[in-house]
């Protein structure tokens, strides 16, 4: 079992063709995309549903399920929005970059698809402001998609009219959160808001919105045109679909490679990335889904299927699909404690735990690091990220807590080792 | 290893003091023609009475400005945010908000190439130590402009470059798969008034894919396939 060709969303992932509409048609995108649309709303969102996608962005929720919560009509004369989040900055996330800058047309096909199944009028494209190359290619697709009249008035023909807009960012991982990403795409700070309201009651300006990650989107009309039962047939039961993934780190050749989800991670890493570095023994620990989730130790990581569950199961999470490999030679403590540098760096400021707790994590990893501490500051620490976790409007606190759970959880001999040794040394 | 205190390596946010030579530098900034019909357009993406949506734009619009005045990165005085307050009929604290919280709009001056290393675990596993030490040994000062003008270095999070790490973005292209021979060769065609080759610095790769060994649609290397007829 292994993925072919054929069955790959995403053929020109790696750029060797160009992005752009004339090549992007003779790949297959924007076919007929008026026969998708006739199908009408409520057709699309339960083939949707049937193909069992579930949101690329890291927390899985059903994409389809998460379209039919839009309003069916305004009652209030409300317009309703699309907002693709592709504010790609989850430390070892870097598929969504492919997307925009090597196959951009099967994210402006899909935004229309879903932002006419969810009866929306406009979509906004939110990349990330670091991605300034990335979004002049949007920015020029957009523009060839409005001029072959596939957007604005009469999209495609097809007698419904939708606008996709492209915003940039300026910096702020946060502002991946989607609550964050509209207060930002209003002209604010990005800082979370409370919920409820959900988006999808009162997102952007107040307007029913919903909130999708770049490759849940621009799977969507694949999905449509092949049906539910071909996505579906990849992946386990509730893992379903072809899935890109990122693979860093300690691994011979690191890449981006779509798979199909369930995908066996020694055959993900021997098939694509040419193996562990020195070897499968030379293996340390895997971040299988992006700096969020805890670490997997080689020992538990090796026979794991890389889906939602098969993660889950090993105490951690599929995430983004973002795998960092880490060899023997990695200092494990510093590789964590960096992490939590960035989220030291990225915390909007407006939880008291989080803001203060993302500082007291970082500097006690890196006393941890150097063995400067005392082996009570350990358990003091796993206090410390259980008093930050779910005590945040959102789940940037919860972020910064895991990993430092799974290196205590994995780890505590290592920490221990460190301070006995930093002892020794001082009592020398 | 890098010794580091808590906030070592990133560049200290705060305001350029707001001082009379300030105002006098900057107190009458104004679009260019192009960038006020750039601008103009910018406006135009959002709602009616929703242009303050705008703001992040328009800043990075004015700092690309500033730098092009300034022959550097370009960053934001007062005078400036002020400016786009009155675009934007805004008042000028909600656009200082803005302005401080996103990390790319610059708050004081920088060099012409502002050369930001990301030092975040994936990057660091695949040595953006050595890429980071190099900096240091150009002495190019963290936050602050190098005698010449030409460098300001900080230390940046994740770029989203991971699969070709270690990364380094200098004004608007990244420069990836770097060693220290590579990132050195890079600025110094950028020191020469040259224009390096962006993106990936491995010569046996075009972007991301598995280097040297292309495991799956091989077929696209060579034409734009369609397969479709396979389906």
């Amino acid at each position: 079992m292994a993925l072919s060709d054929k069955d790959r969303i995403f053929t020109n992932v790696y750029g060797y063709q160009p992005w752009n509409l004339k090549a992007a048609q003779a790949r297959g995108d924007w076919d007929n995309t008026k026969a998708l649309l006739e199908r009408g709303q409520d057709a699309i969102i339960q083939e949707m549903k049937d193909s069992g996608l579930r949101g690329r962005g890291g927390a899985g929720f059903p994409t389809g399920m998460k379209w039919s919560f839009m309003p069916k009509e305004s009652k209030d004369g409300r317009p309703s929005f699309l907002v693709i989040n592709a504010d790609e900055s989850e430390p070892g996330s870097c598929k969504d970059r492919e997307i925009l800058r090597h196959d951009p047309h099967k994210l402006i096909e899909g935004a229309l698809v879903a932002g006419f199944a969810m009866r929306a009028r406009a979509a906004y494209i939110y990349i990330r402001g670091e991605y300034i190359r990335e979004a002049e290619t949007m920015f020029a697709a957009v523009a060839e998609a409005y001029d072959a009249g596939f957007l604005g008035k009469n999209a495609c023909g097809s007698g419904y009219d939708f606008d996709v807009f492209v915003h940039r960012g300026a910096g702020a991982y946060i502002c991946g959160e989607e609550t964050a990403m509209i207060e930002s795409l209003e002209g604010k700070k990005g800082q979370p808001r409370l919920k409820p309201p959900f988006p999808a009651g009162a997102g952007l300006y107040g307007c029913p919105t919903t909130v999708n990650n770049v490759e849940s989107i621009a799977v969507g009309p694949t999905i449509l045109r092949r049906g539910a039962a071909w996505f579906s047939s990849f992946g386990r039961e509730n893992n379903k679909g072809t899935k890109l993934f990122q693979i860093s780190g300690h691994v011979n050749r690191p890449c981006v490679v779509e798979e199909e989800m369930s995908i066996p991670f020694s055959e993900l890493i021997e098939k694509h990335c040419g193996g562990i570095r020195g070897g499968r023994d030379n293996l340390l620990a895997v971040i299988p889904g992006g700096s969020s989730v805890p670490l997997v130790p080689a020992s538990d990581i090796w026979d794991a299927p890389m889906d939602f569950d098969g993660l889950k199961a090993v105490g951690s999470g599929l995430g983004t699909a973002a795998v960092i490999v880490m060899d023997k030679s990695t200092d494990i403590v510093r590789a964590i404690a960096r992490l939590s540098h960035f989220y030291m760096h990225e915390s909007c400021g407006q939880c008291t735990p989080c803001r203060e707790g993302t500082g007291w994590m970082y500097r006690i990893m890196e006393r941890l690091r150097t063995g400067d501490a005392d082996v009570s500051e350990i358990d003091m620490l796993q206090q410390v990220t259980k008093q930050v976790e779910g005590h945040t409007i959102c789940a940037l606190g919860d972020a910064a807590a895991w990993p430092i759970q799974g290196l205590i959880k994995h780890f505590r001999p290592e920490l221990e080792r460190r301070i006995a040794e930093h002892m020794r040394e001082a009592a020398e | 290893m890098l010794s580091r205190g808590v906030y070592p390596l990133m560049a200290a946010r705060h305001l350029e003091p707001d001082t009379a030579e300030l105002r006098a530098r900057w107190g009458d900034f104004t679009w260019t023609p192009a960038n006020a019909a750039k601008a103009k357009e910018i406006v135009a993406r959002y709602p009616e009475g929703r242009q303050r949506s705008a703001v992040m734009p328009l800043l990075d619009l004015a700092q690309r400005q500033v730098g092009a005045e300034t022959q550097t990165q370009g960053w934001l005085p007062v005078p400036v945010m002020e400016f786009v307050a009155r675009e934007l009929a805004m008042p000028i604290i909600r656009v200082v908000e803005v302005a401080t919280f996103y990390t790319m709009y610059n708050l004081v001056p920088v060099g012409r190439f502002h050369v930001q290393v990301c030092g975040t675990t994936p990057c660091m596993l695949r040595g953006s130590d050595d890429i980071i030490a190099a900096c240091k040994k150009r002495a190019m000062p963290t936050g602050g402009v190098s005698a010449d003008g030409l460098w300001t270095f900080i230390e940046v999070e994740c770029m989203g470059n991971c699969a070709s790490a270690p990364m380094v973005q200098i004004n608007d292209d990244n420069y990836e798969d770097l060693t220290t021979e590579r990132f050195d060769a890079v600025l110094d065609a950028l020191a020469k008034g040259e224009t390096p080759k962006a993106g990936t610095q491995d010569p046996a790769r075009r972007t991301v894919e598995p280097a040297g060994a292309l495991s799956n649609l091989t077929a696209m290397a060579s034409e734009n396939h369609d397969y479709r007829g396979e389906w």
